[in-house]
């Protein structure tokens, strides 16, 4: 258990960040470290002042996606930053920004809710990331 | 039968997944070893999840049940 999982995070939509958030405090429970990269529209979702917004799903959702979704929401389904906040109190959860996202997107250190650890490069990522699976949503 | 001295309980009846857990390893960690703790949880995945995380960890799962949609677990603190 003691090989870290990492997630690089790409998409910006509620839905993959949901189902980041998920892996990320089931493997805080079972007691794995977890870096979580986060690149582009994941990182732009990330702001201090757009995090609790809606992001909108994949095009895959579609309509019928939506209402699943919104139901999943009123029946009291916690917010991907909420599950990543209690994944953060649970275990080793390390978020980190990329830096060349920060760079494009124009987004400084104090923009980024306090759920971002800091701004790190890819290879400081891959460095951490060890021998420990790699996954990219 | 021995009654069992329970500790806390996590009501995360209603709650999807991963939250039963995550309460669950919450409530697990300020308590001593030995400690036990019982979990209500209506998630239809909550019965593999609980036998994964309990050899994962090592918190032992003393107890198991299901009635109805609602599933019924004691963990013993490691």
């Amino acid at each position: 258990m003691d090989e870290p999982l990492n997630l690089v995070l790409f998409s910006g939509t509620d839905d993959k960040l949901q189902a980041a958030a998920v892996l990320t405090a089931g493997a805080a429970a079972l007691g794995k470290p977890v870096n979580v990269f986060l690149q582009y529209w994941a990182l732009e979702a990330f702001r201090r002042d757009r995090i609790e917004r809606d992001h909108g799903l994949a095009p895959e959702a579609g309509v019928d996606g939506r209402r699943h979704v919104d139901d999943l929401r009123r029946a009291g389904q916690v917010s991907w930053a909420d599950t990543l906040r209690q994944a953060k109190d649970l275990g080793e959860v390390d978020i980190q920004a990329c830096s060349l996202s920060m760079d494009l997107l124009a987004i400084e250190e104090q923009d980024l809710d306090p759920l971002v650890d800091g701004v790190e490069g890819v290879t400081a990522f891959y460095l951490n990331a060890g021998q420990g699976q790699l996954v990219f949503i | 039968m021995t009654v069992l001295e329970i500790a806390a309980r996590v009501d995360a009846r209603g709650l999807s997944c991963p939250m039963p857990i995550v309460k669950t390893a919450q409530a697990v960690k300020p308590l001593a070893p030995g400690a036990l703790v019982e979990v209500l949880a209506t998630d239809p995945g909550s019965e593999r999840d609980f036998v994964a995380w309990s050899r994962a960890t090592g918190h032992e799962l003393v107890e198991r049940s299901v009635d109805g949609a609602t599933h019924r677990f004691v963990i013993r603190r490691k």
